[in-house]
C-alpha cells in the first residue's frame, strides 16, 4: 500500500499537471475559432451528449499548418536555430568542461560555482543585459569602434546571430555540467595508458576522452536543444523579424490573432517534434546506466 | 655462458638493459628518489620491493616517461631516455588499475597499441590472437572489460602491455587486486609467461611474497632509496641491514655489543642476567660495538628438555602460539621479557602437541643460523 502511495505521487503529478493540460489543448486543436468566450467551438455541453461533441471535431488546423507556409517553414527554421545553437554551445561547452575536469581538485568547486553563478540573476534581466551589448551604441560596437576594428557599427541586435549568442549563452551550463560531470569520472591513468600504448596526446584525447565521455556529450545536447527548439524570449528579444521561430509563431497566433485553435495545432505539432529528441535522451541515459553497472 | 643459472649482474662483461644513474627525483620540497643508481639486465625479472611512499611507483613511472628525472640519467639499451615521451619508448606498462578501456573490447583492447604501428590488419590480428591465447583469453575476446571477472581484466592487461613486444615491462602492484588465491596462481603464470616471452620485466610491489616468488632479484627501498639489491634467497639468508630483515619475513633482532671471540666468530653481550651468544659474521665488528643479531624463527629449535651441544641455548616459557597449519610460531618469554620466536614445521598429522601454554621450554641455535648486523 505504501508502495503504491509512493508510485502514484509522480503520477498523479504528470497526470495533473501534464496528461490532463495536454488533452485540453489538443481539444482545443480540433476545435474552430468562435467569437465566444474561451474564443473556439465547440464547448462540451453535456444535454448534446458526448457523441455530438465529438462529432464536432476535426483536424481543420493541422491541415491548415500543411497550407500556410510559415508553419513549416518555422519549424525548419527552429530545428536549424536550434541545430546551429547546440553545435556553437558544444563547441565552447567541452574545453571549458575539459579545462575544469583538468583543473586542481581544490579549484573545482569553486569554478562550478562560476558556471551556476548566472542561474542566480533573473534569465530575462540577462537577455536585457545582451540588448545593451549588442546594439548599435552597444558596449560591443563601442569597442570594437574604440579598438578600430570597424568603422561602422555592427548591426547584431535583431538579426540570427543575436539569437544564436542568446542561446549559447543562456544554455551553455547545460552543456558544461554533463560533460564535466563525464570527464571528472575519466580515470586518468586510461590516458596514461593510451600514451604507453603509442598515442600521441591528441590521439590519446581522440581515441579515449572523446569516446568516453560520449554519455556526456550526448546529454548536454539534448538539454540544449530541446528547449532551444520551442525557444521564444530569447529570439523574441534579441531576433528580428526574420528570425522565425516556433516559438514566436506561437505567441502570435495566441495573442495577436487570438486563434487559439490554431496556435493549439501548433503546439501539438512542436510536442509530437520533440518527443523523438526526448525518447533518444532518455535511450541514452538507460545505456549510460546499464555501462555503470 | 659460463653459467648455467642465470646471474648477468655477476659478470662484470654484461650490459645492463636499464641503467640509474644518481637519479634523483624531487616533488616541490619532496625529495621522492635520492641519488640512486641501479642496473637491471636483460631477461630479468626484477621487483621493486617497499611499504608504500618509499618511491618504487615514482621508479617505475620514470621508466615509463610519465616523470622526468630532476637530476642524473636512465639509460635503457645505452640510450638516455629522459627526453623520449611515453608513447616513443620501447616500454609497455601494466596499471594498478589495469586502465583497459572501457569502450573497447577485450580484442580491440589489445589491438590497441598495434595498430598505433602502422601494422597491415592481418598482421594485428595474428599477433591479438597470439596474445589470446597465450593469456588463455580466446573465448572473451568480444566482451568489453565490465563483462569479465576481475582474474581475466589483469590478463587482459597483460596482454595489452605485451602485445607489442616492449623490451621492457613494468608492472604496477599488478596481482594488487584479485585475491590471495588467484594471486599465487597468477604469480605462476607470469613467470611462464615471463619466461617465454623473453621480456625483461620489471614489477613494483608492496608484498614481499609475491617479490620472493616472481622476481630473480629484488630491491628493498625505503624513502627513496636501496637499501639492498640480491636475490630473494640472498636478500632472505644475508640481510644488509635490520630494515631489510625485518621487512622480509619474519626475524628476531636481538640488540647487544660484539666482542671477538675467534676467528670470525663473536661473542654478543645482550642481558644483564643471561648468558652471552656466540654467533659468525664474514663482516668484521670491534670490541664493544653494537650490533643486532637476526635470527629467523624457523631456525630455532625449541624443546621440553635441555638440547646438547647446541652453540646458544636460552630457556623462557612459552607465551604464545600461533597454528598456521603447516607451521607453529611458538612466542617464548625469557626472563627479563625478551620474547623470541621459534618456528617448527607440523610434520606429522597428529595432534599431540606437547608444548603448550606457559611451558617451561629451551631454545637454541648454532652460531650460523643468525646473521650479524651493524644497524
Amino acid at each position: 500500500m505504501r508502495r503504491f502511495v509512493l508510485i502514484s505521487v509522480p503520477y498523479l503529478w504528470l497526470l495533473l499537471l501534464f496528461l490532463i493540460p495536454f488533452i485540453i489543448v489538443l481539444k482545443i486543436s480540433l476545435s474552430d475559432t468562435a467569437l465566444s468566450i474561451p474564443p473556439y467551438a465547440p464547448a462540451l455541453d453535456w444535454a448534446e451528449g458526448i457523441g455530438a461533441f465529438l462529432g464536432q471535431l476535426d483536424f481543420e488546423n493541422f491541415v491548415w499548418l500543411t497550407e500556410d507556409d510559415l508553419y513549416w517553414k518555422a519549424y525548419l527554421s527552429s530545428l536549424w536555430i536550434a541545430l546551429v545553437s547546440t553545435a556553437f554551445t558544444l563547441l565552447f561547452g567541452y574545453p571549458i568542461a575539459y579545462g575544469m575536469a583538468r583543473a586542481p581538485e581544490e579549484w573545482r568547486p569553486t569554478l562550478m560555482m562560476l558556471v551556476i553563478l548566472p542561474f542566480w540573476t533573473s534569465f530575462l534581466i540577462r537577455v536585457y543585459a545582451w540588448m545593451g551589448i549588442l546594439s548599435n551604441e552597444g558596449f560591443l560596437n563601442q569597442l570594437l569602434l574604440w579598438l578600430g576594428i570597424v568603422d561602422t557599427p555592427l548591426t547584431i541586435l535583431n538579426t540570427n546571430t543575436a539569437v544564436y549568442i542568446g542561446i549559447v549563452y543562456t544554455y551553455l551550463p547545460f552543456m558544461i555540467l554533463p560533460i564535466y560531470a563525464a570527464l571528472d569520472r575519466l580515470d586518468g591513468s586510461l590516458i596514461e595508458a593510451a600514451e604507453d600504448l603509442g598515442c600521441s596526446r591528441l590521439l590519446a584525447f581522440w581515441l579515449v576522452t572523446i569516446p568516453l565521455s560520449r554519455n556526456g556529450i550526448v546529454a548536454g545536447c539534448f538539454l540544449v536543444f530541446i528547449p532551444a527548439l520551442g525557444e521564444f524570449v530569447i529570439p523574441s528579444l534579441l531576433g528580428g523579424s526574420g528570425t522565425l521561430m516556433i516559438g514566436k509563431v506561437l505567441w502570435e497566433e495566441f495573442f495577436s490573432n487570438r486563434d487559439w485553435p490554431v496556435a493549439s495545432a501548433v503546439a501539438v505539432v512542436l510536442l509530437l517534434i520533440l518527443v523523438i529528441p526526448i525518447v533518444l535522451f532518455q535511450r541514452n541515459q538507460q545505456k549510460q546506466a546499464e555501462a555503470e553497472q | 655462458m659460463q653459467t648455467a643459472e642465470f646471474a648477468p649482474w655477476e659478470d662484470p662483461q654484461q650490459k645492463p638493459l636499464i641503467r640509474f644513474q644518481n637519479v634523483t627525483k624531487r616533488f616541490g620540497e619532496f625529495t621522492a628518489i635520492h641519488d640512486l643508481s641501479l642496473d637491471i639486465f636483460e631477461r630479468e625479472f626484477f621487483a621493486l620491493l617497499g611499504p608504500s611512499g618509499c618511491g618504487k611507483t615514482t621508479m617505475m613511472r620514470m621508466l615509463g616517461g610519465f616523470e622526468t628525472p630532476t637530476e642524473g640519467r636512465i639509460e635503457l639499451a645505452g640510450q638516455d631516455i629522459g627526453p623520449v615521451p611515453p608513447n616513443k619508448r620501447a616500454t609497455n606498462m601494466m596499471f594498478q588499475s589495469y586502465a583497459l578501456f572501457p569502450h573497447l573490447s577485450v580484442w580491440d583492447n589489445i589491438a590497441f597499441g598495434l595498430r598505433r604501428d602502422k601494422k597491415s590488419k592481418e598482421q594485428v590480428a595474428a599477433r591479438v590472437e597470439e596474445m589470446l591465447k597465450l593469456t588463455r583469453l580466446e573465448k572473451f575476446s568480444r566482451r568489453k572489460p565490465h563483462q569479465i571477472s576481475g582474474g581475466q581484466r589483469q590478463r587482459v592487461a597483460l596482454a595489452r602491455s605485451l602485445a607489442k613486444a616492449p623490451k621492457l615491462l613494468l608492472l604496477d602492484e599488478p596481482l594488487g587486486a584479485l585475491d590471495k588465491k588467484l594471486r599465487q596462481d597468477t604469480q605462476f603464470e607470469l613467470m611462464d609467461i615471463q619466461e617465454t616471452t623473453g621480456t625483461t620485466f620489471v614489477i613494483v610491489t608492496h608484498d614481499q611474497e609475491e617479490a620472493m616468488t616472481v622476481a630473480s632479484r629484488v630491491a628493498v627501498m625505503d624513502e627513496g632509496r636501496l637499501m639492498q639489491v640480491a636475490t630473494p634467497a640472498r636478500i632472505y639468508e644475508t640481510p644488509e641491514s635490520v630494515y631489510v630483515a625485518d621487512f622480509i619475513g619474519d626475524v628476531n633482532i636481538v640488540h647487544g655489543k660484539a666482542t671477538a671471540s675467534g676467528k670470525e666468530q663473536y661473542r654478543i653481550d645482550w642481558s644483564d642476567t643471561l648468558p652471552p651468544l656466540t654467533a659468525t659474521s664474514a663482516k668484521p665488528f670491534s670490541d664493544g660495538q653494537d650490533c643486532h643479531l637476526a635470527i629467523r624463527p624457523e631456525k630455532v629449535a625449541i624443546s621440553t628438555e635441555r638440547p646438547e651441544a647446541a652453540d646458544n641455548v636460552v630457556q623462557g616459557t612459552v607465551h604464545d602460539i600461533a597454528y598456521l597449519g603447516n607451521l607453529s610460531t611458538y612466542h617464548v618469554a625469557l626472563p627479563g621479557g625478551t620474547i623470541i620466536k621459534a618456528q617448527t614445521a607440523n610434520t606429522r598429522r597428529i595432534s599431540r602437541r606437547h608444548i603448550t601454554w606457559e611451558d617451561p621450554v629451551w631454545l637454541s641455535w648454532t652460531a650460523t643460523a643468525g646473521v650479524l648486523l651493524a644497524e
